[in-house]
């Protein structure tokens, strides 16, 4: 379902450009609002409608395969930590669906690695990476699996 | 054209900031205290690559925790579902690492499920583990953010940088602003390649409006193979393409289908028909198709065969698993993490799962090398696991030194997925750190020359679309140029009818490799007319030119590997059997960068696991 945006809800923000993954949400130069340049390469991923926030894009199906008279609505709140979701079928049926997206407030919870204690004089040349083998969590406390090179079975060859 | 060029010095360059560059980023840090490390990403990191989406499932988990799998069993999975054939060390190193990825992202906040019974992640299969994955890659994104010196969004990198003092050695990359236009070279001690494996080198189903419906992202240009073979990387495994599937026209997952809601596939009539095609399939493979679980290209074959037969659509039996209220919600929330498309498929033509069996198609066919399949990169494996063959010096290190590679550009590492992914990325930046303090005493030189020689090849499109723009009124139509799409659909068709895509079945044969590989030489040649009207069109050009050079990869490892390994995947007509005696092996070969010329070998297959 290609993304299409509303003339009267957006304002030209341009947070749908900055977010697209395929680079084909642009700002119309006549009518300085954003619109989907590239049908065709859109992977209806949703990335724009969840970054807009006059909620002024949706989706129509794909033309070749999708009839008319649908709609898949997303509302992503990330204070909240929800993804709620309304998807209304042709015949007029609805479903309403609600995820979490995170559980800690954003980025808090990961480690700025910089000032994290820093690699011993050795550990370059080990096998670990940071924070292993604690972080493994392996049962009995064990280090990192390995397997000795004289178990290898033969390789096969040609 | 007067466009800037910007430079950047740096110790560690990731090209291309999804799963595997975002692992290999955060990672570095770490080893790097004092490194510049810089990331060079085509779209925006907070979505872009394959997780760009969400996802609803973390498919490669052991769970060491808890004793459910070891190492050594990731590594028998993945080898019996690609019918004996991947790199064991690198599977058994990714294996043996990934868990302390995946206790990171929920530590991070990423909401992963757990069995109210036992308290574990709740599993869907024997290796999946489900979750409410659709911020997954804003979360990981953070993490890279906080350990990288800077984020270069909006960057299509077109080229690695050789270093002319060692003329097997990288020394950065160089590519453009896709909103400024700016030519941005980076000149790096050791470069990450994170970039996307390849949708849209064979023709999809779906070619009008819905062309954009493919399984993996239309943004996944196959720069991930693109780059290191421009470079004379040695790849492995291309031929072994990977085909879905999945509910038709959206590719909507069925994975949490089978597995964890227990739906099951049927003919038109309703009938079971894998079993039917048990033993035609043991002509063909022998004793693989007697292995647990049966091998997906297998299950596949029996598919195609029965939709051959005159007994399609195969259907999904969903109308009793989706009376359960929590499996219906599971269904839907899993297209909704994940694969929006296919909800709306559905709403559009008003198909309830709960009252309709929905069909099922299989797809066009992809390259990659993070999900079930192994394309990529021959890359070294890691000094205490890796046969002498496998091993040079560096773990994840390319054929060409400084060069490493994670997620979709590494071969032979099959069913990684995201968490793989992303733990690939931090072993190749470990091993980075150790390149680079090894060769601290021998910078890489990049001339000014050789920036100048990229320069004009990566604004050519523009400025041949702007001499012969003119010559016509108005349209798509030029006798002096072809437009990206022009090119985009050419490489999709000779692709789809020569080298075994879907409207011939899947089946190739030498003579239609050999036309293919001709087409496939004058498309190139054609490239050099390819013309581009804005900055947009210019990056779609570059796509082109990444995806025109990994097809010339496919179809040479199609030609050379004279048996069918996988049927389901595709076929070849003149070697319809699988032949364990004489391609029990990797395929590796090498573009040669001055002369074009590709060469073909095999390598063996080691298995370190019984």
């Amino acid at each position: 379902m290609p993304t299409f945006v509303y003339m009267t809800r957006c304002d030209g923000c341009g947070h749908c450009v900055d977010i697209c993954p395929s680079d084909i949400m642009h700002i119309d130069p006549t009518y300085r609002r954003a619109l989907n340049i590239e049908p065709n390469m859109c992977w209806e991923c949703y990335s724009c409608v969840k970054a807009c926030p006059q909620n002024a894009i949706d989706c129509r199906g794909y033309a070749d395969f999708a009839p008319l008279g649908h709609s898949v609505r997303v509302r992503r709140e990330e204070e909240k930590g929800t993804i709620s979701w309304k998807i209304k079928f042709r015949d007029g049926r609805e479903k309403d669906f609600v995820s979490p997206i995170t559980t800690k407030p954003w980025g808090q919870a990961i480690e700025k690695l910089a000032e994290q204690p820093p690699p011993g004089a050795n550990d370059l040349n080990s096998q670990l990476l940071w924070s292993e083998p604690d972080t493994l969590l392996i049962e009995g406390g064990g280090g990192l699996p390995v397997i000795s090179k004289d178990k290898f079975k033969q390789g096969v060859y040609y | 054209m007067g466009f800037k060029t910007v430079y950047e010095d740096c110790d560690i360059l990731v090209v291309g900031g999804g799963m595997g560059g975002c692992g290999a980023a955060f990672e570095a840090r770490h080893w790097g205290r004092d490194m510049r490390i810089i990331v060079a990403e085509k779209a925006n990191i907070d979505r872009s690559g394959a997780v760009a989406q969400g996802l609803y499932a973390i498919n490669c988990y052991m769970g060491m925790r808890w004793g459910e799998n070891q190492p050594e069993d990731h590594v028998r999975y993945a080898r019996n579902d690609l019918m004996g054939m991947v790199r064991e060390d690198l599977a058994y190193d990714m294996a043996r690492h990934v868990d302390s990825a995946v206790h990171k992202f929920e530590e991070w906040g990423l909401p992963l499920m757990r069995n109210p019974e036992t308290g574990r992640y709740q599993r869907e299969g024997k290796w999946q583990i489900m979750i409410h994955g659709e911020s997954y890659k804003p979360i990981v994104a953070e993490a890279a953010r906080k350990s990288a010196d800077k984020i270069y969004n909006r960057i299509m990198v077109t080229h690695l940088l050789k270093d002319e003092n060692h003329p097997n050695r990288v020394g950065g990359a160089i590519g453009f602003n896709v909103r400024t236009g700016d030519l941005h070279v980076f000149k790096a001690k050791a470069v990450i390649v994170g970039a996307g494996g390849a949708s849209h080198i064979f023709k999809p189903r779906s070619v009008g409006e819905g062309m954009g419906r493919t399984w993996y992202a239309p943004w996944s240009s196959a720069s991930a193979y693109a780059l290191p073979i421009m470079l004379g990387a040695k790849m492995t495994q291309m031929e072994n393409r990977i085909v879905l599937c999945r509910f038709k026209d959206g590719y909507g997952p069925v994975g949490a289908y089978f597995l964890h809601l227990k739906t099951y596939t049927q003919n038109a009539y309703g009938e079971e028909y894998e079993s039917k095609w048990y033993d035609h399939t043991k002509a063909m493979v022998g004793e693989y198709i007697d292995h647990h679980p049966t091998p997906t290209c297998l299950r596949n074959h029996a598919f195609l065969q029965e939709v051959a037969a005159g007994r399609g659509p195969i259907h999904m039996v969903t109308t009793e698993a989706f009376q359960d209220p929590h499996k219906e919600t599971v269904g839907w929330e899993n297209f909704l993490g994940m694969t929006v498309g296919q909800a709306v498929v559905w709403a559009s033509q008003d198909i309830d799962p709960k009252y309709i069996n929905p069909e099922l198609t299989t797809s066009e066919p992809y390259v990659m090398g993070s999900h079930a399949t192994c394309s990529g990169a021959w890359a070294s494996g890691p000094e205490d696991l890796s046969p002498s063959e496998y091993y040079w010096g560096y773990n994840r290190m390319m054929t060409v030194e400084g060069l490493f590679g994670a997620g979709d550009a590494l071969g032979g590492t099959a069913h990684a997925f995201s968490s793989g992914s992303f733990t690939e990325g931090r072993l190749a930046a470990k091993a980075a750190v150790k390149y680079i303090r090894d060769h601290a005493k021998d910078p890489a030189k990049v001339s000014d020359q050789q920036i100048e020689d990229l320069r004009k090849a990566i604004y050519k499109p523009m400025e041949h679309y702007q001499i012969y723009r003119n010559e016509i009124v108005a349209g798509t139509v030029s006798p002096h140029y072809l437009l990206p799409i022009h090119g985009l659909q050419r490489l999709e068709k000779i692709m789809d009818e020569y080298v075994g895509g879907i409207t011939v079945n899947y089946m190739t044969n030498e003579p239609l490799l050999k036309f293919g590989l001709d087409k496939l030489k004058i498309l190139q040649e054609d490239f050099e007319s390819i013309g581009a009207e804005d900055l947009h069109q210019l990056q779609r050009a570059w796509e082109l030119k990444h995806r025109i050079t990994a097809s010339e990869c496919v179809t040479q490892h199609t030609l050379f590997r004279k048996e069918t390994r996988w049927p389901g995947y595709y076929y070849r007509g003149d070697y319809l059997k699988l032949d364990d005696e004489n391609w029990h092996v990797l395929t590796l070969s090498r573009r040669d960068p001055e002369s074009g010329e590709w060469k073909m070998e095999k390598a063996p297959v080691y298995h370190i696991v019984d």
